[in-house]
């Protein structure tokens, strides 16, 4: 008996195989409609432009920004600010998480008033922040940490929860130490996981971002954005957001790429 | 006499051992449990779902605490676990960043086994984990990492770590639980081999009767609510086992009355009285 080409499941079924080329095909209809339909709705004059600039008007007002307005500036302070809060964030968030995650005692003390702090938004925080850190760089910073940290935390503890009981329990009857189970098991075993985790958090620092630079700014991409409101700049406004974007898609796939670099195990097919 | 006595002291000494659940309900899992298990021994426990056999084995391996009675295991009262009590986990045992040979060896690792440490005893231990790779059949996949390997390979894997720091006692909690019915033979004979060439006091969790007979000299069964040793058979085999012993007589006497046994402890008894009324009322309208 032959199998028939019909035995191979259809491209419907509940996650079912797909090939390359389809799945790329699809995803290239994915990213392209979104833009093509934005293309015909402006270039039908339905819409006035002030609210919807036509993709070749964004283009040409990001070309004038990359050349008169410092565009490469902007994105260089932004992509600073994030990765500065970022990165202070996860300098925390990663201890203290490995020790939620890691005993009880601490978690109890710790993980019910992240959660609750969690809740509170960052926006609501700058009054605060320019109070007590003022106006400088540094509290653009803190809006980005405040906006990552309590998530993050929250998120490392529970990676570290997820490491399998079994393996913990094998290495004590090794004779691990408490501080070697940590080192030589926790630690190793979460880390694809907190690479994730880092990922994930870096993506919602750069949303932070527009309200970060609402504060007292004068470069940034956040910054660039909320003046060209005032100036009913729709055009830059939309440069603006696709850079944000694109900066975000690069950064993902770098981390994405570090994955499968550093963990193989996971990726083998 | 007397000096006689010490050298054929027990390896494990279990003495009206008790553990209590005290969460929402209260479990209790183990009440005035009693058993010697001898040097050189392989026992192993047979018994319903939720009759305390992991917990009697985690509380011999330190990894849960008994809330009643004493446990003396290799020579000393069981405070926590130690490196004289290795356990081999049913999965999700392994450590996937590393490849076999790097699990086999990871103990090394560890500052008990590196304090006071000379060159010769580190040629002796890649000796050892050689060996392990050779004993396990694990010499091709020396390089591979668990991802890679099915359930069985990845069992001799974890069996081969555990043997790497020679422990005198190897506690086993339903090792070949996810095995096929094959793979499950093929690691039978093995780990008798392992029995045999390791002098390892070994006492193995399973809730297939078979099993249990054929790896153990004497089988232990425990009783559901509250859980307790209900009987020890002795395994008429000798010590040199063959997947034919399985068929034989004896075998399947004891297997016969295992399994009666642990129909009666745990209340299945009544259940097929219950079908047998049901199907009866059911033909008869
Ligand atoms: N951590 C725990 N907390 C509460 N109850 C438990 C815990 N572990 C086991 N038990 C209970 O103890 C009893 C014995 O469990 P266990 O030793 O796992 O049985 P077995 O291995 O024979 O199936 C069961 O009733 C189980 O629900
Ligand atoms: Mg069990």
């Amino acid at each position: 008996m032959t199998t028939s080409a019909s035995a191979r499941p259809g491209l419907w079924s509940i996650r079912g195989p797909i090939s390359r080329n389809t799945f790329w095909t699809l995803a290239a209809i994915g990213l392209l409609t979104p833009v093509l339909l934005w293309w015909g709705i402006a270039l039908s004059g339905w819409v006035e432009k002030v609210f919807m600039p036509s993709p070749a008007a964004v283009w040409d007002r990001t070309l004038i920004w990359f050349d008169e307005d410092n565009l490469v500036g902007d994105a260089i302070i932004s992509t600073y600010r994030v990765s500065a809060g970022w990165a202070m964030s996860a300098a925390i968030a990663l201890p203290i998480g490995l020790l939620i995650g890691t005993f009880r005692p601490v978690q109890a003390l710790l993980e019910p008033l992240t959660d609750f702090v969690r809740y509170m938004p960052a926006v609501a925080f700058i009054p605060l922040v320019m109070l007590w850190i003022g106006i400088d760089e540094g509290s653009k910073i803190a809006i980005i940490f405040i906006g990552t940290f309590f998530q993050m935390v929250l998120m490392v503890a529970e990676d570290v929860r997820r490491v399998p009981t079994p393996q913990i329990e094998a290495a004590q009857t090794m004779g691990a130490t408490r501080a070697e189970v940590i080192r030589l098991v926790l630690l190793p075993s979460a880390k694809p996981a907190l690479l994730d985790t880092l990922r994930i958090t870096l993506g919602w620092a750069w949303t932070y971002l527009v309200v970060a630079e609402l504060v007292a700014a004068n470069s940034g991409l956040g910054y660039a954005i909320l003046k060209a409101q005032r100036f009913l700049q729709t055009d830059k406004i939309f440069a603006g957001i696709i850079l944000i974007g694109a900066i975000g898609l690069v950064s993902d796939q770098l981390f994405r790429f570090l994955h499968r670099k550093a963990f193989p195990w996971l990726h083998f097919k | 006499m007397a000096a006689l006595q010490v050298s054929a002291a027990p390896r494990i000494q279990v003495r009206g051992l008790g553990k209590v659940f005290d969460g929402e309900t209260r479990v209790v899992a183990l009440d005035a449990v009693d058993l010697d298990v001898a040097d050189n021994e392989f026992v192993t426990l047979v018994g319903a779902s939720g009759c305390g056999k992991s917990t009697l084995l985690r509380i011999i391996g330190g990894l849960e605490y008994h809330t009643s009675g004493e446990i003396v295991a290799a020579g000393r009262p069981v405070r926590g676990p130690g490196a004289d009590r290795a356990m081999v986990f049913q999965h999700y045992s392994l450590y996937p960043w590393l490849n076999v040979v790097e699990n086999i060896r990871f103990s090394r690792q560890l500052a008990i086994n590196r304090e006071h440490l000379t060159s010769s005893d580190v040629e002796v231990a890649m000796g050892r984990a050689d060996a392990l790779l050779d004993l396990m059949g694990l010499r091709s996949m020396a390089r591979a990492y668990p991802t890679q390997l099915s359930g069985g390979m990845q069992q001799r894997v974890a069996i081969a770590r555990a043997l790497m720091g020679r422990p005198e006692i190897l506690l086993m909690d339903e090792p070949f639980g996810a095995l096929d019915a094959q793979t499950r033979e093929v690691m039978h004979d093995l780990i008798r081999h392992v029995f045999k060439l390791e002098r390892a006091t070994i006492v193995f969790v399973t809730h297939d009767v078979e099993e249990a007979i054929y790896l153990g000299q004497r089988v232990v069964l425990m009783a559901p609510r509250p859980g307790r040793i209900d009987t020890i058979y002795d395994v008429p085999l000798p010590a040199q086992r063959h997947q034919d012993m399985k068929l034989d007589r004896a075998f399947l006497d004891l297997k016969k009355a295992v399994v009666e046994r642990i129909r009666e402890t745990s209340g299945m008894k009544t259940d097929f009285e219950l079908l047998d009324k049901l199907s009866r009322a059911a033909s008869s309208t």
